[in-house]
């Protein structure tokens, strides 16, 4: 490991109320510490900015998945291995299930949390894709003024910015239940560098729904690591929406979305494969939705 | 007489030791009074240092500090060609090049440390590719930035563009690889004016590392050891590089007055700094008959060696030979050069050039045969080597082969007739986004040392008969995964029909075992078993002169027989040393006769699907045909074939060394992008086992040429699942979408 141990101060916070008053009391500059899985992987490579942490691991305020009539309520602290077994989240939710099984590997998914993919602020974390095309709203709360909900489409402001305080914590992501209704089609794809614990080069989450008359009643499309956040496709789903999916309207959309990302090369791949795969993965969520 | 035990899956010798978790690396080991020890290097590609600094908070009084002021011998590393220096003095040329060594007993502070010390270093003008090297953008070694170059000439081929029906053209290029061994190389070592230097590590060739000590200290054979530690894994990563890391902690622990000092490298450190594949590019023209036969080949390749010599001149030698196949051609001209850049040296890696001349071959007569309107197994057909016929260095084919039998055997397996019929169906229909593609590599691979190299090499084997009918195999050749110790023991106990129990493989140890050579170049199974043969019954022969052993005898005889000997002789010992085969004539001025006692021939068939929404290729289906003559142990040669078949996937799909200015910038297993399980297909292994008189039992050597056929037959299946030629790897999904004319 290449971190000095001594430059860094890690806190465990007792109880919520402990967490958000270290929080307050820091200055803005104490860090969170959930599951670890991104933080862990920059202290072994001695990129960890050394500084004080707070440690929110096993907060029962924070952890937990409750389900009512209109919402279903993860705590920050749900883990991907918790995500996949949840038999609501496997029924109605199945984008997220999937997001969750293609994170890392086993050991990652037993300690990596839903707070912490949305905090780290990564366009390509695997998870936000899903969260946004189900409407997702995330619950800040802070000692100084207490709690908020917000909605999660919007929460990313820029790369790795986001509208929360240096003193909010996230308590809660909140999903509202059966998206899309019955019939919606719930297209996931990760485009990886490869099959397993892989980070992606372009990600799409989409849900739809045709009328009887075939025309097209609900289209939202989410695409990740193709713009400085994960992005939601208004543009693109205004193309299909009240449409009938015919080759003009599918040549339409995938036109829209690669006008609509804004790629970039790096070290995983290259701006003008990311602007064509969002095309084609697009064009196919289109093509399944018109069967 | 107990059963044979060669050609049985025989429990693996140090089996129970690494499951155990008992089995002892070098990072396991602590010794009293040890300081760990890191290396700081230039991050500047080229240029004239003017300073070092020592700043931040840091105790430096604290520290151990060694520069190239401190070196008591010679400041080289001592291989081929005297260019590299331990520690650069005056000048970088990489940037990863060391400059300084720390050492403290607190490793955290000494990454602190680390990162506190900073060059004044002037730049100079660097270059990076191959092209640039050519074209002296810079002349960055040398005179002209050319390391080392051979020229093979068969027949004329000048003559013969004008009478070809068709003359093909191509160019090919190969990426570099990192060998991801499990565990990342490191050293412990002890050293003082006083005691001498003693080294401990990972490592595939103790007498390398002996060699290169003896000069850095000014000491005498005898005053350097090499111990081999339980070893994660080489891949050719630990052929030469372990010289360096042994030279670091020794030099650390000479100026700590001699305690010892252990340098681990983090896989970051391990995947920027040391040796890599060398990346290649090979231009081919070809003549051909109509009826596909070939008439002449002219080959141009290319390696990039990085900015020091190390094993370039050899790994080129290598590829240089096998750039024109396993096939019939009577005019053949293979230029090749290795060429200078400021990246880390590329070295020794699984297949050693082969890999890379072989890619282009099988990938440009895939694409000839498709110009000619034959199929790509049928030019080869026509074209296939015979008994009694010469290669591009005009070795004479001595050895029983039949390559049309592999191929008729990888035809049937891979059910070729049938699926190419489906595939093309299937493509055909355009109901499905997923296109699939069959392709084939026919190839060979040398086993040993090229050339006169094994008479250089002149390797001696030991073997020790101890207390109740023991017997020890002294040898430098390491167990690094592959089964060595195994197949020695094999081998011993067949020769002398006693008990797999009874034998042992005696920790690799400098101060012990005679110099086997090193362990690389497929030689460890069928050169140096062939002196654990020869060796071991040499004891035998010792008993039987001195009247303690008959002709016949059993377990009981043989243990009985050693008893009485040791009480009267106290030692009972034998040595075998190699000798050239009659047949081994080759000539270094014309790089012309047998450049390898024996080569193992293959077939492989890769079946491939192709996603046109992403350009991803999947390996559905892998077949592996091969003749290493005889399998010494069917499990583990069939885990070598599998392994290297796996390591080829990643070569030839997924592993992207990126370099920027020279430094790797995706040296993490996060984004350095290798197969995983689920990324590979089932891999059928088959071989036809033709016995070679001088391999133990008649074994050839399997180690790398599994490396070697599936790239070229992956891509060959690309090409046959969308119509698109792809020349270079990885063919990463950017790669081929391109080619595609899609992006």
């Amino acid at each position: 490991m290449r971190a000095w141990l001594p430059g860094y101060d890690l806190l465990r916070a007792k109880s919520l109320d402990a967490a958000l008053r270290i929080l307050a009391d820091g200055g803005g500059e104490t860090r969170v510490f959930a599951g670890g899985t991104d933080l862990m992987v920059l202290l072994e490579s001695g990129d960890l900015p050394p500084g004080r942490f707070v440690s929110v691991w096993g907060l029962p305020e924070l952890s937990g998945i409750s389900v009512t009539d209109a919402h279903v309520t993860l705590g920050a602290l749900t883990t991907y291995t918790e995500i996949q077994a949840h038999p609501v989240l496997r029924a109605e939710y199945p984008m997220l299930c999937e997001a969750a099984r293609l994170t890392g590997a086993t050991a990652i998914q037993n300690r990596g949390t839903i707070g912490g993919n949305i905090v780290n602020a990564s366009p390509a974390a695997d998870s936000p894709p899903a969260l946004l095309v189900y409407g997702a709203e995330v619950e800040l709360i802070s000692a100084a003024r207490g709690a908020r909900w917000v909605g999660y489409d919007g929460f990313h402001t820029g790369y790795k910015r986001m509208d929360r305080r240096p003193d909010e914590l996230l308590r809660a992501v909140r999903l509202p239940r059966t998206p899309g209704g019955s019939g919606a089609v719930h297209f996931y794809r990760k485009v990886g560098t490869r099959g397993a614990q892989a980070i992606s080069k372009v990600m799409i989450a989409a849900l739809g729904r045709r009328d009887a008359a075939g025309v097209v009643a609900d289209c939202r499309i989410s695409l990740g690591s193709v713009a400085p956040i994960v992005l939601r496709c208004r543009k693109t789903e205004a193309v299909c929406l009240d449409r009938p999916l015919t080759a003009e309207v599918i040549a339409a959309a995938r036109a829209a979305v690669m006008d609509e990302v804004t790629p970039i090369d790096d070290i995983r791949s290259t701006k003008a494969y990311r602007r064509v795969v969002s095309g084609n993965l697009v064009a196919q969520f289109l093509a399944l939705l018109a069967k | 007489m107990p059963a044979p035990l060669i050609g049985a899956s025989v429990g693996r010798k140090e089996g129970q030791e690494k499951t155990r978790g008992a089995a002892c690396y070098v990072d396991d080991m602590t010794l009293p009074g040890m300081l760990h020890g890191v290396t700081v290097r230039s991050r500047v590609p080229r240029g004239r240092i003017r300073g070092i600094r020592y700043e931040g908070d840091i105790p430096w009084n604290e520290f151990t500090i060694v520069t190239a002021r401190d070196i008591p011998g010679k400041n080289v590393v001592t291989l081929l060609t005297e260019d590299q220096p331990f520690l650069a003095d005056q000048f970088v040329n990489h940037p990863e090049e060391a400059i300084v060594l720390l050492a403290h007993t607190d490793r955290f502070l000494l990454e602190e440390a680390r990162r506190h010390v900073a060059f004044d270093i002037d730049p100079l003008p660097p270059v990076f590719s191959i092209e640039d090297s050519l074209a002296r953008k810079a002349v960055v070694w040398g005179e002209d930035n050319v390391m080392k170059s051979f020229l093979v000439e068969k027949g004329k081929v000048d003559d013969v563009w004008a009478r070809a029906d068709l003359v093909f053209e191509g160019e090919y290029e190969t990426g570099a690889q990192e060998q991801l061994y499990i565990e990342p190389q490191g050293m412990i070592a002890q050293a003082s004016p006083a005691d001498g230097v003693t080294v401990w590590g990972s490592l595939q060739c103790p007498y390398y590392v002996h060699k290169a000590l003896m000069p850095l200290f000014g000491l005498p054979p005898d005053r350097v050891r090499v111990v081999q530690m339980t070893t994660g894994g080489g891949f050719g990563g630990k052929e030469e590089y372990p010289s360096m890391i042994g030279g670091h902690a020794a030099l650390l622990s000479w100026k700590a007055g001699g305690r010892p000092v252990k340098i681990i490298y983090d896989r970051a450190e391990d995947m920027v700094a040391t040796t890599k594949r060398h990346p290649s590019r090979t231009r081919h023209k070809t003549a051909l008959s109509r009826d596909g036969r070939l008439l002449g080949m002219e080959i141009d390749f290319v390696v990039d060696a990085g900015a020091y010599v190390t094993l370039s001149p050899v790994v080129l030698s290598r590829g240089t030979i096998h750039a024109a196949g396993p096939y019939r051609c009577d005019h053949v001209r293979i230029r090749s050069r290795a060429v200078a850049t400021n990246a880390p040296p590329h070295g020794a890696f699984r297949g050693f050039g082969a890999p890379q001349s072989i890619f282009a071959l099988e990938r440009h007569l895939d694409r000839a045969a498709r110009a000619l309107g034959l199929s790509p197994e049928e030019l080869r057909r026509r074209n296939l080597l015979r008994q009694g016929e010469t290669t591009a260095t005009q070795q004479e084919v001595l050895e029983k082969i039949n390559l049309p039998s592999l191929l008729d055997l990888a035809l049937e397996k891979s059910e070729w007739r049938r699926r190419k019929e489906e595939f093309a169906a299937h493509n055909r229909s355009g109901a499905d986004a997923v296109k699939k593609g069959l392709g084939l590599a026919v190839f060979f691979h040398g086993s040993g040392f090229t050339g006169s190299g094994e008479s250089y090499l002149a390797s001696v084997v030991g073997a020790e008969a101890g207390r109740g009918g023991r017997v020890t195999v002294l040898a430098a050749s390491t167990e690094i995964g592959q089964g060595t110790n195994t197949i020695f023991s094999q081998i011993v106990a067949d020769a002398l029909a006693i008990p797999y129990d009874w034998v042992e493989v005696a920790q690799p140890d400098t101060s012990r075992v005679p110099n086997s050579g090193p362990t690389v170049a497929s030689r460890t199974a069928m050169i140096v078993g062939k002196l654990v043969e020869t060796a071991a019954l040499g004891l035998r022969d010792k008993l039987r002169a001195g009247g303690f052993l008959g002709v016949t005898y059993d377990d009981r005889a043989w243990a009985e027989a050693c008893d009485r000997y040791l009480d009267l002789h106290g030692t009972l010992q034998a040595q075998a040393k190699y000798e050239l085969p009659p047949h081994v004539k080759w000539d270094d001025k014309t790089y012309t006769g047998a450049a390898y006692g024996a080569f193992g021939w293959a077939v492989y068939v890769a079946a491939v699907s192709v996603d046109t929404v992403t350009y991803e290729t999947r390996v559905d289906d892998f077949v592996a045909v091969q003749d290493i003559g005889r399998v010494l142990h069917p499990v583990f040669a069939a885990g070598q074939v599998e392994g290297g078949v796996a390591q080829a996937i990643g070569f030839a799909l997924y592993e992207n060394v990126i370099l920027a200015n020279g430094r790797m910038v995706n040296g993490k297993m996060t984004n350095y992008v290798m197969p995983t399980s689920v990324d590979l297909p089932p891999i059928r292994v088959f071989f036809q086992e033709v016995p070679y008189e001088y391999g133990p039992a008649g074994a050839k050597g399997v180690g790398e040429l599994p490396m070697d056929g599936p790239a070229p037959a992956i891509l060959n299946a690309i090409e046959d699942a969308l119509g698109v030629s792809v020349r270079k790897i990885p063919a990463l999904p950017e790669v081929v979408m391109e080619a595609a004319g899609c992006l």
